[in-house]
């Protein structure tokens, strides 16, 4: 098991684009992937499942804890932080 | 003939048969089937089905309206691929034997419900767009073939329907569609933003029963002025065609040079033209009309149907968003102006016997700084994140309900600590923003020469200032005739402002309903008023207008309009004058 937790720092949150590029991201791996929202009561959601994230209500500035179980666990996790940290595929957003 | 008054949400005017349209709900009653492989293979089909139809959809709205249009079906098809959902669907088929139209409702129904429950706007957005795509897979349950659509009307028709999701508007192609008319939902719905992409007039929310109306009966809809009339007789259908003629020519022309700037006609003077918006589809609007800034940008849209504070990051999305669309044009945002008529328990608004007169908008400063402080914070911070990207975002920060010098010097404290703790910080700030009040209480008008000092603009807010310089409530139907903005004591309070802010080098907004009222511009650009801002429709019409007027001729005409004693003579005078 590989777990990891990174702040959401693009202006959408995990909705809209985002949200649509972290489970396409999450899908390419065969292990199971699941999103928590740090500070919430939530149940962790399946990383591959459109509407789990969305309903996490994952806005700027919240920390999520990821986690992947199975075949290539590490890669996946590795993915989807390198997706986060790269603001998403856009351009950084101004930032001091 | 049965006319009926709802509001405008896309200008034009419209007249042929009516079009009785009807979204049927499907309905289901919960059973246990017996058969449950064959249902879940059924599901599995009409799922299949529905998303063909989206496909196709998506492909259709791109080439209607855009790709934001398209986008909206893109996402529902996402949603029929989710494999949570899936997986919901089927042990509730296959493991407790439910029906399939059953099934589908609940499971869309429980992630509806948990989207509603996250209160922003745009989750409340998704949760219809899920509630809408629920209803298609149902009906392809009901082996229901292609949408059945108006392509096969004979003729172009006015549609008429209790409301419209966007894959109802979607499907009418352009041509057939002469108006929309709707019973429910707001100028900001969907399908009025939808109609107006698609340049038919549109009314919303007019008070009509369907049962009441035939398709087929010939029907008279203006966009403009929002009403809706069935039935005309010889005459007034006459009438119409005139009116129709009239507005499209006239249109044509103004759009074609919506562009330009408002110079009056021998070059003395430039109002600004703007507009009024209350979220990031009225900006995209704006621009599309020619507005050259946001002179009243309302932020209340953040603090209502929810529980809790909008956090300052939630704010900071929303404002960029609009930021980003209006970019270096000026954007005048009103920090939050809600008192006891709206019930706002985190805020503490409560029922009160005179809400307008109570504990509202820059009034709270004093039991709850912190609401502004936030604010300031959020639109700082958007505006710098805006800036450092590129564009010189142009913030203009406005106090609505100001009465005392008191509360603008209170407010610019906040605001200075604001900024000297975001800098403290690090965070990204905006090169210049300006910092004004509104002038919508007789004493700040009376005092504007005490106020100009302290401030960057004024912007005149003439539908409270009507209310509350003439003692009428304009919500009251019984008195709400009184309340005209054009009354002499109005117009000599508004004469008064421009004066006093002009004496001190600082310029004057008007964003009450008079900016965007025809009638005015002479009175209103004789007075040297700065900057107009209106609702984005009438931005075309209003720079028209004021390019007709020579300086001084709307001088006179301003002049002429102090003399009178009553609304009524003003507004007599006013209708007697052609352009000069």
């Amino acid at each position: 098991m590989v777990s990891t937790t990174i702040m959401i720092d693009h202006p959408a949150g995990l909705h809209a684009r985002p949200a649509a590029q972290f489970v396409k991201t999450a899908a390419r791996f065969p292990c199971k992937i699941s999103v928590r929202k740090i500070n919430s009561e939530k149940p962790p959601a399946n990383a591959k499942s459109p509407l789990s994230v969305l309903t996490l209500g994952v806005n700027q500035g919240d920390s999520v804890e990821i986690v992947a179980e199975g075949e290539q666990a590490q890669e996946a996790v590795d993915a989807l932080v390198e997706l986060v940290k790269s603001n998403f595929g856009e351009p950084a957003a101004a930032h001091s | 003939m049965p006319r009926y008054q709802g509001l405008p949400a896309s200008p034009g005017i419209a007249i042929g048969p009516a079009l009785i349209y009807r979204t049927q709900k499907v309905t289901f009653t919960e059973q246990r089937v017996t058969v449950p492989r064959a249902e879940w293979r059924e599901l599995q089909q009409a799922i299949q089905k529905a998303h063909t139809q989206l496909t196709a959809l998506e492909e259709r709205a791109r080439k209607m309206a855009g790709e934001e249009e398209a986008a909206i079906f893109e996402a529902h098809r996402l949603f029929l691929d989710d494999e949570e959902l899936l997986a919901k669907l089927r042990t509730m088929v296959l493991e407790e034997r439910l029906n399939a139209k059953a099934a589908v409702h609940h499971a869309f129904e429980q992630y509806a419900e948990a989207l509603l429950g996250l209160e922003e706007e745009y989750f409340q957005a998704r949760a219809q767009d899920l509630r809408d795509v629920a209803q298609r897979v149902m009906k392809c349950l009901e082996g229901e073939g292609d949408d059945p659509s108006v392509e096969s009307a004979a003729e172009p028709v006015i549609l008429v329907a209790e409301d419209l999701t966007p894959s109802d508007t979607i499907r009418f192609d352009r041509e057939q569609i002469l108006g929309i008319v709707t019973a429910r939902g707001g100028p900001t719905s969907h399908s009025a933003i939808l109609a107006r992409a698609m340049g038919v007039p549109a009314v919303v929310s007019a008070p009509f029963d369907l049962n009441e109306i035939r398709s087929g009966t010939l029907a008279i809809l203006n966009g403009s002025t929002g009403l809706f009339s069935v039935g005309p007789t010889l005459h007034e259908l006459e009438v119409a065609r005139r009116e129709k003629e009239e507005w499209e020519a006239r249109r044509r022309a103004e759009l074609s040079q919506a562009e330009l700037p408002a110079v009056t006609k021998d070059g003395a003077f430039r109002a600004e033209v703007v507009a009024n918006i209350g979220s990031v589809e009225d900006a995209e609007l704006a621009v599309q009309f020619g507005a050259e800034g946001v002179g009243l940008f309302r932020t209340e849209f953040l603090y209502l149907q929810r529980s809790t504070m909008p956090t300052i990051t939630e704010q900071v999305r929303a404002y960029r968003r609009v930021f980003e669309v209006m970019g270096e044009r000026p954007v005048v945002v009103r920090t939050l102006d809600i008192g006891g008529d709206k019930e706002v328990p985190y805020l503490g608004t409560e029922k009160e016997p005179n809400p307008f007169l109570g504990w509202r908008a820059i009034r709270m400063i004093r039991e709850r700084p912190d609401v502004l402080e936030n604010q300031f914070m959020a639109l700082l911070q958007a505006a710098g994140q805006v800036t450092a990207a590129g564009i010189r975002c142009d913030l203009r920060i406005m106090l609505p309900m100001v009465s005392s010098v008191a509360e603008v010097e209170r407010a610019r404290e906040i605001y200075e600590e604001a900024w000297k703790a975001l800098e403290a910080q690090g965070k990204a700030l905006p090169e210049k923003v300006q910092f004004g009040i509104m002038v919508e209480v007789p004493s700040a008008a009376l005092l504007a020469d005490h106020f100009a000092p302290l401030v960057d603009f004024f912007s005149i807010g003439t539908n409270d200032l009507t209310q509350y310089t003439l003692a009428v409530d304009r919500t009251n139907e019984r008195v709400s005739v009184l309340a005209s903005p054009y009354h002499p004591a109005v117009l000599r309070l508004i004469e008064m402002t421009i004066r006093a802010a002009h004496a001190h080098g600082k310029w004057v907004g008007l964003c009450g309903e008079l900016a965007g009222d025809p009638l005015a511009v002479p009175l209103l650009l004789g007075l040297r008023l700065d900057e107009f801002s209106m609702v984005p429709s009438s931005i075309p019409t209003i720079k028209d207008l004021i390019r007709r007027w020579s300086l001084k001729g709307a001088e006179e005409v301003a002049q002429g309009c102090l003399r009178f004693g009553l609304a009524a003579d003003v507004i007599e005078y006013l209708k007697s004058q052609t352009p000069r």
